[in-house]
């Protein structure tokens, strides 16, 4: 259960190698959390990494790619740790526009996995967290999806489709006890954009993460990493589109 | 479906509520609990979230039947949905007074059972589960059991926050008196030591004790307080004009606080000033009054919904009891709050005399401090897990009826006899069916 002052007691992290996703959950244990699912395809986590820090940790192969196994993994989880009070499905791919431009079927693939898949963990977490009377379900978006750009556009219309996504889900469990919160990062200096040059306002994992544990002690279902993004974006949706285009990236 | 958060409004969670009119409709309530299981609910005042089931049924037991049956000697059998505010208003005129009351009217019976609650008499009287001669529990299987202090299962319920049944009705020795008024002395201390001195040397001689302590005061005037010590009132220790119907009781909330108010209205410079203003209305020098039942026991009744004062973010209540002899982990506490400056306001502190034998029962010889804390505050999270270790460590305990934050390892560690009421509550519903927020987030059953 999540207390008066925001310290959970149970996470469940699919895409358990994401920076982003552990950042959080380091964050979230130091501040109380025992009990973690870490599940990732093969299984393959850092599971002492977690346990160090004083959580028990629980190991689950998931596969973004596989939606029909997506609900028996959220009562998988529950079988294991309880209530889930922060569900965190941080997994994702990010491949360069060339690339796809060259092969549809990939990018075809990539956006089952940065945006089906999120769909099917995120209605499969959302039955189970209506059910419990409470929790939070963190979606990790992007400035990427909020208006989308020609240099990245496959990886941003996935984005673009899941922050709608979130937005509806969000609503929808209004009232229910349970939340939805939005993240929407800017570029994230890390392990998935390495060989890339940084945008400006780029932000690291712990960065993003910081952010988000601030969130869940707040009523705030938003977030900007850096909370600058959000009046930069206020600007560059209004931007008309000839200039959009024009944009080097 | 309705959202429902203790009386500090943090971490609400989504339940369905039932209102039973009769302990019938409780047991067919309790029979088809579901999954997610029931729990209890009367007044809502407790702090966090004892009274909270996300996912489940939760039993609003205001709705069943308020009544009450006074036997001549003082022995009061009563409903668990009638509040304290209710007997009392039938009971003293009548010449008697409930043995234990909190600091507030608005609590019912069962809930003041299930908390084992205490008052400004406990250093004499101890808890309300010393006064209590019988209760009625609905138990999972359906059926009511009749339990009295030889029962096992009597004292898992008495502090046992509501989680081995619902409570439907409870017998309890009354006290008499002669009139609805209390005679106080009232004096201020300097500093904190003063206060505890002038505690330590004059409790025994008054049935009524407690001190309200200036957490924003600092340096030499840290822990300054108004000590207030009262007994009740002979008729003629009144004026004359309250001689002519001394038992007159008809009780009001005075104020109501606003349905929505903003955050950060209690601030350190609002709460600061009340602080001052409080301590400046208290005589200089120690003094007799003769004060109401009401204004003495439970003065935040006057302002109807106080707690919507800290905003939408709500507060925490923090109340340890920490043994006589670890009297300098309360000092570390104290000097804490007020070098940090932390926004509390009617910071109560209290000598405890013998608990009760309630397994989960929070009460022990000891000193206690209950404190009031916006939740929005930074580091406050850290700062009380710190004042769990401190208190852990000198043999104390949190209470559980305020608590809304504590860890499952620290309640594990300062309610010892925790294993011992698991067993006891395991045998009385096997299947889990009786459960809070509080008994998830603490891993109580």
């Amino acid at each position: 259960m999540r207390n008066a002052l925001g310290s959970v007691d149970t996470v469940l992290l699919l895409g358990g190698r994401s920076e982003i996703g552990l950042a959080i959950v380091e964050r979230l244990v130091r501040r109380g959390a025992r009990r973690v699912v870490l599940a990732a395809r093969g299984a393959v986590v850092p599971v002492e990494d977690v346990e160090r820090l004083g959580a028990e940790v629980h190991v689950l192969d998931f596969d973004a790619a596989r939606p029909e196994t997506h609900t028996a993994l959220i009562e998988e989880a529950v079988a294991r740790v309880g209530d889930l009070d922060v569900v965190i499905p941080a997994f994702g791919v990010l491949g360069s526009q060339a690339v796809y431009d060259a092969d549809p079927v990939a990018a075809a693939r990539d956006v089952a996995v940065n945006f089906g898949g999120h769909v099917s963990v995120g209605l499969a977490a959302a039955r189970r967290l209506r059910e419990q009377g409470h929790g939070t379900l963190v979606v990790l978006s992007s400035v990427a999806g909020v208006r989308v750009r020609k240099a990245n556009f496959v990886y941003g219309s996935a984005k673009a489709g899941l922050d709608g996504f979130a937005q509806g889900l969000g609503d929808a469990l209004h009232g229910s006890g349970a939340r939805v919160v939005v993240v929407r990062p800017g570029f994230v200096i890390g392990r998935m954009t390495r060989g890339m040059t940084p945008a400006p306002m780029s932000v690291t994992a712990a960065e993003v993460a910081d952010a988000v544990v601030a969130a869940l002690d707040t009523r705030k279902g938003t977030v900007w990493v850096p909370a600058r993004l959000r009046p930069a974006f206020a600007v560059m949706r209004l931007l008309p589109r000839p200039l959009w285009r024009r944009l080097p990236r | 479906m309705t959202l429902l958060t203790g009386w500090g409004r943090t971490a609400p969670t989504r339940a369905t509520v039932a209102r039973p009119r009769t302990a019938e409709e409780a047991a067919a309530l309790v029979a088809k609990a579901g999954g997610r299981g029931v729990v209890a609910r009367g007044l809502g005042r407790a702090y966090g979230d004892a009274a909270q089931n996300a996912g489940g049924l939760v039993l609003d037991c205001t709705a069943l039947e308020p009544w009450w049956r006074l036997e001549p000697g003082g022995l009061v059998t009563a409903s668990a949905g009638t509040s304290l505010h209710d007997l009392m208003t039938a009971l003293v005129p009548r010449g008697w007074f409930v043995p234990v009351t909190p600091g507030t009217r608005y609590v019912t019976v069962g809930g003041a059972v299930a908390a084992d609650v205490h008052g400004k008499n406990h250093h004499v009287d101890s808890s309300l589960g010393a006064h209590l001669r019988s209760l009625r529990l609905l138990t999972a299987d359906g059926s009511t059991r009749a339990l009295g202090p030889r029962d096992d299962l009597f004292w898992a319920t008495v502090g046992g926050m509501g989680l081995t049944g619902v409570i439907t009705e409870a017998t309890f020795q009354c006290v008499p008196v002669e009139t609805a008024w209390m005679r106080v002395d009232v004096e201020r201390t300097r500093d904190l030591d003063e206060t505890l001195d002038t505690m330590t040397a004059s409790d025994a001689g008054h049935r009524y004790t407690v001190a309200w302590i200036d957490l924003l005061a600092r340096g030499g005037r840290m822990g300054r307080g108004v000590l207030t010590r009262g007994d009740h009132a002979a008729p003629g220790d009144l004026p004359a004009r309250a001689r002519r119907d001394p038992l007159a009781f008809a009780p009001r909330p005075l104020l109501a606080a606003p349905p929505r108010v903003p955050g950060g209205l209690l601030n350190r410079a609002t709460v600061r000033a009340f602080n001052a203003a409080w301590f400046g209305k208290a005589p200089a020098a120690p003094r007799r009054i003769v004060q109401g039942i009401a204004p003495f026991f439970h003065p935040l009744d006057g302002v109807d919904g106080w707690n919507r004062m800290y905003g939408p973010r709500g507060f925490v209540q923090y109340q340890f009891v920490v043994p006589f002899e670890a009297v300098d982990t309360l000092r570390r506490v104290v000097e804490r709050l007020s070098g940090d400056g932390v926004v509390s306001f009617l910071a109560v502190l209290k000598r405890f005399g013998e608990g009760t034998p309630g397994m989960l029962s929070f009460p022990m010889p000891g000193w206690t401090l209950a404190l009031d804390i916006p939740a929005g505050r930074s580091g406050l999270a850290a700062m009380l897990t710190e004042f769990d270790e401190w208190v852990a460590g000198a043999g104390g305990r949190v209470y559980l009826a305020k608590d809304s934050r504590m860890s499952a390892a620290t309640a594990a560690a300062t309610y010892p006899r925790l294993p011992e009421w698991r067993e006891i509550r395991r045998r009385a519903d096997p299947d889990g069916v009786f459960v809070s927020d509080l008994a998830r987030r603490l891993r109580l059953c």
